[in-house]
């Protein structure tokens, strides 16, 4: 699995779901198309508009933090980011991820790189090779591990839903 | 096999590894219960792509649905969304579903009896972690999680590290369980915690009750800790005599293997104030500069609790809030409410000029019943201060102690002086 998008860098740490989808649309029974048009609104209100399929965040650490809320994860997904790079994601953000397929990348070294240069990196591209490991942003390349072992599972299933189908 | 911690007995015992478990092991559990929300709603959708439209929940005795996040749905698409979480309740014989108006599902699950010491309760809510008050690994879990538990009645939990914290000696007057665990996540910051399972000890344990502790427990959540555990002592076993329960005193082996281990002197501490927009952004109330408030909440699965209630009546008792300030009042279930209005506290709060809401999550997480308007700033007994959580990002949440936001209601700005 290979992504390239253009990248999108949020500096700050303990990004939380509620910036990233807000509580008050929450328990509005919204299709995905519907939560992505929110996906980061109270951090970024232009993001749903200007994001491309395929484009890539990178952050800070402890990603996702805050509410249990899927929604956080769904409209990401759905407004066409490919994957996030962090030094950190929360646990529950983390959990959902997986079980929605949305690919996680975690490397500091990367998240550190690109967030000290972001002037310079602002709208470039970068790539990530899953299966491999791989991070390339212009000539520099970093490493990070694979999914463990049972978080891979569900992902290569296509997420939970289709995991837990076959397991019936 | 070294020494065992709570969180791995407790999930050796779930997952029927009578030989211990060790860190970072995958584990396969089943809930002692289940517990979900407004979030239902969604969560059955899920289930029905799971399973087809003929599924069945895998027990319909374990799974606990409490209506607590929009209620009374201040919209005909919340009303809806209720009306779909009833239709699946009966269609699928779910034993312990809970209307609005019952109170806060962090709340009511332990009234009703059904958190015992030593069990997994998974829940999809962030703050499932209240459970840990009671000696039971409350885990939170996502939506879709929820629907593939409430299929085939278990999912997987990596064992987390264990992080040990000991608070010495005992807290001063009016300072409360809130400012001890403010003061915590402002040491150990947002992600302190993250991935682990907190152990709580100490001579200020000792002395806590139930709803002290449920108050550490749920912010525990605040530092992203995957469960907030206090052991079980004569605190939680006389709690426990009015369900009967049988059980086990598990305890943490001597050699248990901590991840960290931290102690904390509360001799001093005073009330503590998490500003704006992070929980983490701990500071003492006296340190802070002049901050007018326009709104205090006191309530939610924090601080809703009758004790909460007593301590903000005895300040506001022949007082009255300021009149630029509206206070909003949401004790965390019926029972609550019920005993505040057999103690005269309803009548102290509404003639110190409180507005009294449905027991339910109220405007914690900015969807109705008294969310803030921009440019607005808000003094809060919940657990999040995040931007925009109180309906927009352009208000200031300030979370503090109940006896902060009553004084802090008396006197328009954040203060614990008393007015």
């Amino acid at each position: 699995m290979k992504f390239k998008g253009k990248i999108w860098i949020f500096p700050d740490d303990d990004i939380n779901t509620d910036v990233i989808f807000p509580g008050k649309y929450t328990y509005d029974p919204l299709t995905p198309e519907q939560m992505a048009k929110h996906a980061m609104e109270d951090y970024n209100p232009n993001f749903a508009k200007e994001v491309a399929k395929g484009d890539i965040i990178v952050t800070g650490k402890n990603f996702g933090c805050g509410s249990s809320r899927e929604q956080a994860v769904i409209s990401l997904a759905k407004v066409g980011v490919s994957c996030i790079i962090a030094k950190s994601f929360a646990r529950i953000f983390y959990r959902n991820a997986i079980n929605q397929a949305l690919p996680l990348v975690i490397s500091s070294d990367c998240s550190d790189y690109v967030i000290r240069n972001r002037y310079t990196f602002k709208n470039k591209e970068i790539s990530v090779d899953f299966d491999r490991g791989i991070i390339k942003i212009q000539e520099k390349e970093f490493l990070f591990p694979k999914l463990d072992s049972q978080a891979l599972e569900i992902f290569e299933a296509g997420g939970l839903v289709e995991y837990t189908r076959n397991r019936l | 096999m070294t020494g065992q911690t709570l969180i791995q007995k407790i999930l050796a015992q779930a997952a029927g590894k009578e030989e211990g478990v060790t860190e970072n092991e995958i584990v396969f559990v089943s809930p002692h219960m289940i517990l979900s929300h407004d979030n239902s709603a969604a969560i059955s959708k899920t289930f029905y792509e799971i399973t087809g439209p003929n599924g069945k929940v895998w027990d319909p005795n374990k799974i606990f649905i409490d209506l607590d996040h929009a209620v009374p749905p201040p919209d005909y698409k919340k009303a809806e969304n209720h009306k779909i979480i009833r239709e699946f309740v009966k269609k699928q014989g779910i034993k312990y579903f809970y209307d609005c108006g019952t109170g806060i599902c962090h709340q009511v699950l332990p009234e009703e009896g059904l958190v015992p010491p030593n069990v997994v309760i998974l829940g999809s809510d962030s703050h499932t972690t209240t459970h840990g008050a009671f000696g039971a690994a409350g885990i939170p879990i996502g939506r879709t999680e929820t629907a593939s538990v409430w299929a085939i009645g278990q999912t997987w939990l990596k064992v987390p590290e264990t992080l040990k914290i000991t608070f010495d000696n005992f807290l001063p007057k009016d300072v409360y369980a809130k400012d001890v665990i403010l003061d915590v996540i402002g040491r150990i910051s947002a992600d302190g915690a993250t991935y682990k399972s907190i152990e709580f000890y100490g001579k200020t344990i000792d002395k806590m009750s139930i709803s002290d502790r449920m108050t550490i427990s749920n912010m525990s959540a605040e530092a992203g800790a995957k469960a907030g555990i206090f052991p079980v002592d004569n605190v939680t076993d006389t709690w426990n005599k009015q369900f009967n329960f049988q059980y086990e005193k598990l305890e943490a082996d001597e050699d248990a293997d901590y991840e960290q281990e931290l102690s904390f002197d509360l001799t001093n501490l005073t009330p503590r104030v998490a500003q704006p927009h992070k929980v983490d952004n701990v500071v003492p109330v006296e340190d802070l500069p002049r901050t007018k408030v326009d709104v205090a909440l006191l309530g939610t699965c924090t601080n809703g609790r009758i004790e909460d209630l007593r301590i903000a009546s005895d300040i506001l008792r022949e007082k009255q809030i300021n009149p630029d300030v509206r206070l909003l009042i949401y004790p965390a279930s019926r029972s609550i409410l019920h005993q505040a209005i057999k103690e005269g506290l309803l009548e102290i709060l509404v003639e110190a000029g409180g507005q009294i809401g449905v027991p339910a999550c109220g405007p914690c997480l900015g969807e109705y019943g008294g969310t803030l308007a921009p440019g607005e700033i808000a003094i809060s007994t919940a657990n999040r201060n995040f931007k925009g959580r109180m309906g927009t990002r352009d208000a200031e949440i300030y979370l503090a102690n109940p006896a902060v936001v009553a004084r802090s209601a008396i006197a328009g700005y954040i203060t614990n002086e008393e007015g």
